[in-house]
């Protein structure tokens, strides 16, 4: 079976500068794999080169070096295009078309009949809370519904893979969560999800595996947990009914200890302390275990210390 | 087929939900029903002044349209960001270029289609109980259909400039293009002259390069036919067919160009 996005040693030089034109580096040598039936999530901060990949996977910009495939074929190529969907980041569509008319346009582009195609319409714009207004035009739509009907578009032709930039951009709470289920309820049918994010709790609630782009390179991927357990810098013991003599002798086993109030001490454990041990003696002293969490650190700190150390 | 329909279809409703679209139609309407006033003004000369100001009316605000329209279609498409959606779906970049001018023609014929029928109303409306002798004495009838092979050459012509507009909206900003499209136009009417350069200079490479020049302008200036219709003369169906048949070759090369220019871009 084909790999749903397969990529390898992708480059891509935008040409900057008005007269003497000079390449710089949007995308370098990325080679990633995505099985099909998995949601992947497209991991980096601003300006890492997510969307200049997502171009690339699209045809929608040419790769200076190195090839991409998608569904197991080149990009651009039609069959492949049928069976896909695409969201793009901060979307704009006809804004003198309503989301119908839209979506009826989209639909005939990707030779759905015409019955088919009013139900897809139909059964997509309520499923993505906009069917009231299906026959507003879409300059009168607020942001987020714009984005809500991106993700109608992307789904109409029931892909075998969708690709979306930044998905949760622009939309409120219940249309994150909206999202996050959607995204859920197309992996459980065997769509394979590659979605772009800067959000890291996006990722960590949807996807299998991840790759992390800084700079235009590949900087990690694999599990985000598996990732990020290696990064642990520490772990916040939460402990009741401590005595005041207990925490002045543990000196440098902690680094902090804040009262939380109700009697209880929120400790900043380092990671050269082991916090079993630490546990098992505090319990021996009459304090009560309330929470033990490890601290990891942000996909920020992770980026900035994985810049710094490349791969 | 079917992909370009859509688009083509698309790209006139586009058009036709544009107000500046409706205002340039209705200015142009207003502007032939005031021919009449100045046909009053003249003796016995109201219908030529009418024909020739109505003609000219739609041609030069199908001009405005097709430039305005021409540059914006792709160009919008593209500063808007809404070709990743459209070249995300099972669409060839060619069949994007080749769809906008399919909307592009749409919309401009039935502008046109619109505004002529607003001219023969108006003739119509002139010569309604004319008598026998006055109509006698005029070179060409009030509803002269000669005035028709008029309108289909300015529609052509205009067809031409709409290529123009797309083929430099296709690699360059919407104010440039339409300065070089209007340019192209202007010029155009002069690539005849460009052609007889070899009379008037001696410099042999000049020459050369004059008629390269107007080998590669479009030559517009046989579409104009207002004159001949206007006084009643003829204009046979040989250089209807020979001018129409430039104009579409014209318009085919510009379209390929359009189509390779727009299939190379990246859109950053």
């Amino acid at each position: 079976m084909p790999f749903a996005i397969e990529t390898i040693d992708l480059t891509k030089d935008y040409a900057v500068g008005f007269w003497r034109k000079r390449p710089r580096r949007a995308l370098d040598r990325l080679s990633l794999q995505v099985d099909a039936g998995e949601v992947f999530g497209f991991l980096g901060p601003n300006g890492a080169g997510k969307t200049t990949t997502l171009k690339l996977l699209l045809q929608l910009v040419f790769p200076t070096s190195g090839e991409a495939r998608i569904l197991g074929r080149p990009p651009g190529d039609l069959a492949a295009k049928r069976r896909l969907g695409y969201l793009p980041e901060n979307p704009y569509f006809y804004d003198h078309l309503t989301a119908e008319e839209l979506l009826t346009y989209f639909g005939g582009l990707l030779g759905l009949g015409a019955a088919d195609r009013r139900k897809r319409v139909s059964t997509l714009l309520d499923e993505v809370g906009i069917g009231s207004e299906r026959r507003l035009q879409l300059r009168k739509f607020s942001k987020g519904m714009v984005q809500r009907v991106g993700i109608a578009q992307a789904l109409l032709n029931e892909p075998d893979l969708v690709i979306l930039d930044e998905p949760m951009s622009g939309l409120d709470p219940i249309g994150r969560r909206d999202v996050r289920a959607l995204i859920l309820r197309l992996r459980e049918r065997g769509c394979s999800v590659f979605f772009s994010s800067h959000v890291l709790s996006d990722a960590e609630a949807l996807c299998s595996r991840v790759a992390i782009l800084a700079k235009g390179q590949l900087v990690a991927s694999g599990r985000l947990t598996d990732m990020l357990a290696f990064s642990v810098s520490g772990w916040e013991l939460v402990v009741a009914d401590v005595r005041d003599e207990v925490l002045a002798g543990l000196g440098t086993r902690v680094k902090r200890a804040v009262p939380i109030g109700g009697g209880r001490y929120e400790l900043e454990v380092p990671t050269s302390t082991p916090p079993e041990q630490l546990l098992a003696d505090l319990t021996a002293t009459g304090a009560r275990l309330v929470s033990l969490n490890p601290i990891r650190e942000t996909l920020e700190d992770f980026f900035i210390q994985r810049v710094k150390q490349p791969s | 087929m079917r992909t370009l329909g859509w688009i083509a279809i698309n790209g006139f409703r586009e058009s036709v939900r544009d107000k500046v679209m409706y205002s340039l139609v209705v200015f142009a309407i207003l502007l032939i029903g005031a021919s009449y006033m100045l046909g009053q003004l003249t003796a016995g000369q109201d219908l030529k002044i009418m024909k020739d100001l109505g003609l000219s009316s739609i041609s030069i605000f199908g001009l405005f349209m097709a430039v305005f329209i021409g540059v914006s279609l792709v160009s919008k498409e593209v500063e808007r960001r809404s070709i990743y959606g459209l070249l995300a779906k099972p669409v060839r970049r060619h069949e994007v270029v080749l769809g906008k001018f399919g909307g592009l023609a749409l919309t401009l014929t039935v502008n046109i289609a619109v505004m002529t029928v607003a001219l023969y109303a108006v003739l119509a409306y002139v010569s309604w109980g004319e008598n026998e002798f006055a109509r006698q004495a005029r070179e060409a009838p009030a509803l002269d259909p000669a005035m028709l092979k008029a309108v289909v050459l300015i529609l052509v012509q205009l067809l031409i400039v709409t290529a123009t507009a797309l083929f430099f909206s296709t690699f360059s900003t919407p104010i440039l293009s339409a300065g070089l499209t209007v340019g192209t136009f202007i010029a155009g009417y002069f690539s005849q002259d460009l052609r007889n350069f070899d009379q008037v200079v001696n410099s042999k490479a000049a020459q050369v390069l004059a008629r390269v020049i107007s080998y590669v302008l479009p030559n517009l200036a046989p579409f104009d036919v207002t004159s001949q219709v206007v006084h009643g003369l003829p204009v046979t169906a040989g250089y209807m067919a020979t001018t129409i048949g430039y104009g579409v070759v014209y318009i085919g090369i510009l379209l390929v160009l359009a189509a390779t220019a727009f299939s190379r871009r990246d859109f950053k």
